[in-house]
């Protein structure tokens, strides 16, 4: 029994989720090999190599795997099957786009999201944006998943696995990268920070967006989300979205601003540690899942918080 | 250039969802049925594109039980041309689905396949990257915005930090995210056409697809609850208490 995890990386170095994905797949079970597909990525093979339990590490390089392009995953991964029984990517952007490529090639289904693994092709996930779990048995001879990584705990570090050079000749693609905008940040990334502060519909512009979630979000050094209602409104990209058709975070406290708490955004968020709403509706139904409220108008109650947060020497 | 747009027919996106006692699924009975979100995106992009003058021909395409022509006839009002149903009764996974519109790409021949990134039931978000596996065409998922050339695509994308930008060269697929349109509302008068506009019924047979699923459901569970908390009077006990209670600050 082997796994291949599809490493999620930026060519420098791996993302957390790859220890977290390596942990779903210590649960399944058999040794791991780690694939880095990249450019550029010797950095990122090497940090997969420190992730404990991983046998190995698959160095692929090439133009059209610098974005990780699914043409090119297909033409790299889909050889590399017949030496595995399963392939895990993380739920992120990038592995829901090849996962399900890879499957259809190897005539499989493809189990999304996965949250918990109780058997080898026995897994967990959630459908209808998480309000109900589906355990699903797999009669495939081969997994093919993505793994939501909050649902997992990473595999540690003081592993040594050896880093193996494979060939990345995906011949001529149909699909060409043309450009990128991602927006430069300091502060950390979504998906994986130890605090959120999401801001909803009741911002009412894309400006008061920015001057109430922002300051408060660099004051705790976390990371900025919003429900889709204020992504739908425009006062705030797509990116920052928390919910079923976004991204699902957990971090240690999250703090939801003016947002009503509509089932698709509690999807996204009911697994962090700590919740506080802040909402002047007293029936919103994120108060319902808020470890703490505060019932009463953002805009007094923020700059008050931020006040105190000072005071405390946040 | 002629589009396909699959769309499926799902629970309404603003009802509760139930969790069968029984734990063999979830409890559709006697609920309103509607396309799915994504699927209305994708049938929207593929009106407009065609009031553009870039798409000559909509087919739109829905595999599920008999009334899933009522998802069809949505999209017929919308602005699609024709439709096809594959009828098929339970649950069809999403290599099964891609398998069965391999058949009709093949019958077909569209330069463009558009699609919802994800239905809101099973939130797989699988069948265009499957479908464009099978047929061997470049994808373009979680569209952002989509601009026709001649023979290519240039597709927008939605990627974690921001927006990827791929030129694919057709035939394509292309998925469509939250934020490609916003759409439209079929008038009365077109509901009424609709009802003129020709569907073609078919069997998941007559593709020669065996729609077994491969993944067994054991079980279906309702999610564990979280306890709802405390409501606070002031700002200063709430930073208390994340500072001495939850140990978070």
């Amino acid at each position: 029994m082997a796994v291949l995890v599809v490493a999620a990386h930026d060519n420098a170095s791996v993302k957390e989720s790859t220890a977290k994905v390596v942990a779903a797949a210590q649960k399944i079970g058999g040794e791991i090999d780690v694939l880095v597909a990249g450019e550029g990525a010797s950095g990122a093979a090497a940090a997969a190599g420190k992730i404990a339990g991983v046998r190995k590490v698959l160095l692929a390089e090439s133009g059209p795997l610098a974005k990780q392009l699914a043409e090119a995953m297909e033409a790299l991964i889909v050889p590399l099957a017949a030496n595995y029984d399963a392939i895990l990517f993380a739920a992120d952007t990038t592995g829901k786009n090849v996962a399900p490529r890879i499957a259809a090639k190897l005539d499989v289904a493809q189990v999304t999201s996965m949250i918990e693994v109780l058997g080898p092709k026995t897994f967990v996930r959630p459908i209808y944006a998480g309000n109900a779990l589906t355990t699903v048995e797999s009669s495939d001879p081969k997994i093919v998943a993505t793994v939501q990584p909050t649902a997992f705990k990473a595999a540690g570090e003081g592993g040594s696995a050896a880093v193996e050079n494979i060939s990345a000749d995906a011949g001529a693609l149909k699909a060409q990268f043309v450009k990128e905008e991602i927006a430069k940040s300091d502060r950390p990334e979504l998906a994986g920070a130890k605090r959120v502060v999401s801001g909803g519909r009741a911002m009412g512009s894309a400006e008061e967006f920015q001057k109430v979630i922002e300051p408060l979000a660099d004051k705790l050094g976390a990371a900025v989300g919003a429900s889709r209602a204020a992504v739908d409104a425009g006062y705030a990209p797509n990116d920052y979205q928390v919910g079923q058709t976004g991204k699902v975070v957990a971090p240690e406290l999250y703090i939801a601003i003016g947002i009503s708490g509509a089932i698709q955004h509690l999807a996204g968020m009911k697994d962090s540690k700590v919740i506080v709403a802040i909402n002047k509706d007293e029936e919103a139904p994120i108060f319902q899942v808020a470890d703490y409220g505060l019932v009463g108008d953002y805009k007094t109650l923020v700059p008050e918080l931020m006040a105190e947060l000072e005071k405390a020497g946040v | 250039m002629k589009v396909l747009v699959p769309v499926k027919r799902v629970l309404d996106y603003n009802l509760k969802v139930k969790v069968k006692g029984d734990q063999s699924g979830v409890d559709l009975s006697n609920l309103k049925m509607s396309m799915n979100p994504f699927c209305e995106i994708a049938v929207e992009e593929a009106v407009r594109l065609k009031e553009k003058g870039v798409v000559t021909e909509i087919v739109a395409v829905s595999i599920g039980p008999e009334q899933a022509q009522e998802t069809i006839r949505t999209a017929l009002a919308m602005g699609a041309d024709r439709g096809i149903l594959v009828k098929v009764d339970g649950d069809v996974e999403p290599l099964a689905v891609a398998k069965i519109l391999t058949g009709i790409v093949k019958a077909e021949s569209p330069q463009l396949v558009l699609l919802g990134k994800q239905a809101i039931d099973d939130d797989s978000n699988q069948t265009g990257q499957m479908l464009a596996a099978l047929l061997g065409w470049p994808q373009g998922t979680f569209a952002f915005k989509l601009e026709l050339g001649a023979d290519k695509a240039i597709v927008t994308r939605e990627v974690d930090g921001g927006l990827q930008t791929v030129d694919l060269q057709l035939p394509a697929i292309v998925t469509t995210d939250l934020r490609l349109n916003e759409p439209r509302y079929a008038s009365l008068p077109n509901i009424m056409k609709a009802k003129k506009k020709p569907i073609d019924v078919k069997a998941a047979s007559d593709f020669g697809v065996d729609t077994t699923p491969r993944l067994k459901v054991l079980k279906v569970t309702e999610p564990p609850k979280r306890q709802g908390g405390v409501k606070l009077k002031t700002v200063a006990e709430l930073v208390d208490k994340l500072k001495n209670e939850a140990g978070v600050l």
